[in-house]
């Protein structure tokens, strides 16, 4: 069995980066409002693997985590109407419906914000534990680079991506400048775009 | 602020991060449709970040696209969405097969009226083929009558009415050569019921000899009244009588019908 879904996810990786070169937003967005059939599945190659990311990073259960991914895909189709690029990117619409429902989720079972901690639980173990064996060799390599990368960056892409604070709660939680949150992390992010060559 | 001070402002990340308000979002996206550097900038970072979170997802179940594309199927999304088309497509598949019933309907009705058209022009044709046969056949008794009764080598003997019928005549077409009678009945009124016209050669000497040459079968039927009877070669005179069906061994002489002495 876990053979069979380590092909699997092989595979989608493997679509998912074909797909990341041949498609853009702009050429994604019609085929979706078209419906087309291939549109969903290529939507889903592209996106769904960031987007569970996001919601792992909140909702740490996974069969939960993985309701909530369904949830979001079902949102994004209904709702792809409502969506056009004065809204921001398509990824990043996509992106705040995964937080917001993950967060629902989250109160719907009695969490509240304020008790999410930092400690050592952020993204950077979303892939420790239980799926340390089927990791995809092809992200190895990203995962050691951001482990290497300054904690500030880490604590600053976990924040402000992945759980969608604002700077100023940024920069109580971290304790830096207020001013200086968006350009630390602009930093950090040009390392990862140094590593990734984009 | 410029392209530069714009790129490196942090903003571009918040903004792909989904982080900015409306209005700072808005005026980004109208910027990126203009700023070809702030458009290729945004979408660097959105590539980057969106590798970088994707690294790290933990493994999604293989049934998890399934079961997606289930629930867009059974409440919204697109198999709804596409309703209306392939409801049209349907609808039209629906119509095509009905007029294909209807047509092969019409054409079955058609090719059943046809046919019928054809057996009852079939019955016309074998009716009018018996017509023509029968037309033949008599055109050929009248043709044969005709030579008969033109024949010069005929007798033609005169029979008179008698006591019972005075007004009734009839002709005798004989034929010595050919020892063939022929009987032109025109001049008889029709026989009642079971009775039938018997017609004798007579032997007048030494004594009244009375030989049958033959009955009048199916006197009504026969149109021209023309009988072809037995032939005689020694005939002296010819009688008709009444007789019942099937004829008399003996002529019934208080029903003789007419005479003529050859």
């Amino acid at each position: 069995m876990s053979l069979y879904v380590d092909k699997i996810t092989l595979n989608n990786f493997i679509n998912f980066e074909q797909t990341q070169k041949l498609m853009t937003q702009e050429q994604l967005i019609p085929l979706i409002l078209n419906k087309d059939d291939r549109a969903f599945t290529i939507m889903y190659d592209m996106y769904s693997k960031s987007l569970f990311a996001v919601i792992s990073n909140l909702v740490k259960e996974t069969d939960e985590a993985e309701d909530v991914l369904q949830e979001v895909f079902v949102k994004i189709w209904k709702n792809i109407e409502s969506y056009n690029d004065s809204k921001g990117r398509l990824y990043t619409w996509m992106l705040n419906i995964a937080r917001n429902t993950a967060i629902d989720k989250l109160r719907s079972k009695g969490y509240n914000n304020s008790q999410k901690n930092l400690s050592s639980d952020n993204f950077v173990h979303l892939l420790d534990d239980s799926n340390k064996l089927i990791n995809r060799i092809d992200t190895i390599g990203i995962q050691e680079f951001v482990k290497k990368l300054k904690p500030k960056c880490i604590q600053l892409i976990e924040l402000l991506f992945f759980q969608g604070y604002t700077q100023q709660e940024a920069s109580d939680e971290l304790e830096i400048p207020l001013g200086t949150v968006k350009t630390q992390n602009r930093n950090c992010i040009n390392d990862l775009r140094t590593y990734l060559q984009v | 602020m410029n392209t530069q001070e714009y790129i490196e402002s942090g903003n571009l990340e918040l903004y792909v991060y989904g982080l900015l308000n409306e209005n700072e979002t808005k005026e980004i996206s109208e910027l990126a449709k203009i700023n070809p550097a702030v458009s290729q900038e945004i979408i660097s970072i959105e590539k980057a970040i969106l590798n970088l979170s994707s690294s790290f997802s933990p493994n999604i179940s293989a049934e998890n696209f399934e079961k997606i594309k289930a629930k867009l199927e059974l409440k919204h999304g697109k198999v709804v969405d596409m309703k209306p088309k392939s409801n049209r497509a349907q609808y039209l598949g629906w119509a095509a097969s009905i007029a294909l019933l209807v047509g092969i309907g019409y054409q079955y009705t058609q090719l059943n009226s046809t046919s019928q058209q054809l057996n009852t022009i079939e019955t016309e044709k074998s009716n009018l083929q018996k017509s023509v046969v029968e037309l033949e056949l008599k055109s050929k008794e009248t043709a044969t009558a005709l030579n008969v009764i033109r024949d010069e080598k005929n007798t033609i003997v005169n029979l008179a009415g008698q006591t019972v019928a005075p007004t009734s005549f009839a002709k005798i077409y004989w034929n010595k050569e050919t020892s063939t009678v022929y009987v032109d009945a025109k001049g008889l009124p029709v026989p009642p019921e079971g009775k039938v016209y018997q017609i004798w050669s007579l032997k007048l000497s030494p004594t009244l000899t009375p030989t049958s040459i033959g009955l009048l079968e199916d006197f009504k039927g026969n149109n021209e009244k023309l009988f072809a009877v037995s032939g005689t070669s020694d005939a002296e005179a010819f009688g008709i009588t009444l007789e019942p069906a099937g004829g008399s061994k003996t002529p019934t002489m208080e029903q003789l019908y007419t005479l003529g002495k050859v």
